[in-house]
């Protein structure tokens, strides 16, 4: 570990959580990179707007 | 006859959009279908939906997570036996999915629970959502790839700030590909490691710098996608400056190239001020830019090619070597450029202009002018098909080089082109095998007499598709295939009376 989160990104292969398209999972599957694919539904039953407000009101 | 449209919703349905347009061009490709989409209720996609004529019926009442299924067939029991096609593709067996031991969490929470020592969100969402789960991930102590595009610049701006107090990175918006520590994320190459670290605000330029560093047995520490607006005045290159801090300090790295559009003054001057400070050697790109001043420690390079030979610790030959691929005959004087990678077809601009030859396009570089419509003709134009107008409710072109490849047939056609330009992009993520579906569309069009098909390959033989069979395939079809973007460009230059 450094002093800084981005030097500790470069330092070992990314440990990934792939939220969309789930090809992109597979690959980093496939490369053996450890990976979490989300199961993604579009919240707030779809409404962008309200997603995002969420988004802000999460911690 | 006549044409019946069908529309049906599947309320709470989701699959993700590259899953969907398979399904669609499949079912597009049944007997009697004239267009199929299968699209998710967003107010972008109801819109691209009513502007195809696709949207009528409880389409009409779809929310975001809502599936719509249009079929437009040449009668109604075509579009019925269309409808039943996508309702069979979409309930069966899909690919393997990944399981996550069996599991799969369906909030980032639950997936930070699976993996506590997650520390990289890869974002392929609906552009409309995509900065919601971004701001997520990032307050979650993530840094974040954002691969989806229709990010607003308000909520990049945002987020960004966001992260950099947080010390987390924000790749992208529309950030095409990254490879972090050897591992190659969305639409990368399979390179080796190495010393040679990049940054970049395009994804095919990343891809094009690192597959040649690959080709001339170099090697990539890291390459780091910041989005094609970082370096605009409002963002102020947050991403590019925190990636190009973290490279200089970074051990692998001894090479730092950075590859963008030319970025305002103002910004230019942060980013030069900042690298001249660094300890090591530094290669710009600013595809489409004048030369300018800059610190002893920096080199600029016109080209992605002279970008790949400069971080390689070599120099950048006065000339390259020519090949001739000519003829072209009397009244096919022009050349038409269509590309599936923005910063290669930024790249053959620049090409051209400095080559002296004047060149329209719907991406322009400076002292490039705008083009007035897709039809022109009759002029040198250099198209990037994979510009948003070109994929909107589409493909893009690296994904099903479909429509690409129907308009190199289409130049082919045009008596007043004497050369078409085209680039193959390859890798994780893009087409099975591109060079076959570009080799069908020209061999639509006879050999005799026909313009000549002058092509790039950007990737490397470890890739999926491997570039030397790619090469081979396309060579076999008659197609001259240069060694690099650039070659490619220059030769087609040449083909319509540059000189160099």
């Amino acid at each position: 570990m450094s002093d800084d989160p981005v030097i500790d990104l470069l330092n070992t292969p990314p440990k990934v959580v792939n939220i969309g398209l789930e090809g992109f999972a597979r690959d980093l599957q496939d490369e053996g990179v450890k990976v979490v694919h989300l199961e993604w539904r579009p919240p707030a039953g779809g409404d962008p707007e309200l997603a995002r407000l969420l988004s802000k009101l999460e911690a | 006859m006549s044409r019946a449209l069908l529309t049906r919703l599947r309320k709470g349905f989701h699959l993700d959009s590259v899953a969907l347009m398979r399904i669609a061009r499949t079912v597009s490709e049944l007997d009697g279908i004239e267009d199929a989409a299968l699209m998710m209720g967003t107010s972008t996609n109801l819109e691209i939906l009513a502007d195809a004529g696709l949207l009528d019926g409880e389409g009409k009442t779809a929310q975001g997570g809502d599936l719509v299924i249009a079929i437009a067939g040449m009668d109604s029991d075509a579009a019925a036996r269309g409808l039943a096609g996508a309702d069979a593709l979409l309930d069966g067996p899909g690919d393997i999915a990944v399981t996550n031991n069996g599991w799969r969490p369906r909030s980032l929470r639950g997936a930070v629970t699976v993996m506590p020592e997650a520390n990289l969100a890869l974002i392929s969402v609906p552009g409309d959502f995509a900065a919601a789960e971004a701001r997520k991930a990032i307050r979650r102590g993530l840094h974040v790839m954002i691969f989806s595009d229709n990010v607003s610049l308000a909520d990049e701006v945002d987020l960004k700030r966001e992260a950099q107090a947080l010390r987390r990175l924000v790749m992208g918006p529309d950030c095409g590909t990254a490879i972090i520590a050897g591992v190659p994320l969305a639409f990368a190459n399979r390179v080796p490691r190495g010393g040679i670290g990049i940054v970049g605000a395009s994804g095919t330029g990343i891809q094009e710098v690192s597959s040649l560093i690959a080709r001339h047995y170099g090697g990539v520490s890291h390459a780091i996608g910041v989005g094609g607006r970082d370096l605009h005045s409002e963002v102020g290159g947050i991403s590019t400056l925190m990636a190009l801090d973290a490279l200089d300090r970074d051990v692998a790295t001894q090479h730092v190239v950075l590859i963008s559009k030319p970025p305002p003054c103002g910004v230019a001057k942060i980013v030069l001020e900042r690298v001249s400070r660094f300890t090591k050697p530094v290669t710009i790109c600013f595809v489409g830019a004048g030369e300018m001043d800059m610190p002893a420690n920096v080199h600029q390079v016109r080209t992605l090619r002279d970008a790949a030979i400069t971080s390689l610790g070599q120099s950048v030959p006065a000339s390259h070597p020519q090949v001739s691929v000519i003829g072209t005959r009397e009244h096919q004087t022009y050349s038409r450029g269509l590309f599936m990678g923005g910063t290669l077809a930024a790249e053959a601009q620049a090409v051209f202009l400095a080559a002296g030859l004047p060149i329209s396009s719907n991406v322009p570089v400076p002292g490039a002018e705008v083009m007035n419509g897709a039809k022109e003709t009759g002029r040198n134009l250099i198209l990037d098909l994979g510009a948003d107008a070109f994929t909107k409710g589409r493909p893009h072109p690296m994904i099903d080089p479909v429509a690409r490849d129907a308009a190199v047939t289409e130049a082919l056609r045009d008596d007043t082109v004497g050369v078409v330009l085209v680039d193959l992009v390859v890798g994780h993520g893009a087409h099975p095998n591109p060079a076959q579906s570009l080799a069908e569309a020209v061999a639509i069009i006879p050999e005799a007499g026909r313009p000549v098909v002058v092509a790039s390959v950007t990737g490397t033989d470890a890739d999926p598709q491997v570039r030397s069979i790619q090469v081979a395939t396309l060579e076999a079809a008659g197609i001259s295939v240069a060694p690099t973007s650039a070659d490619a460009a220059e030769w087609a230059a040449r083909a319509v009376g540059a000189k160099f």
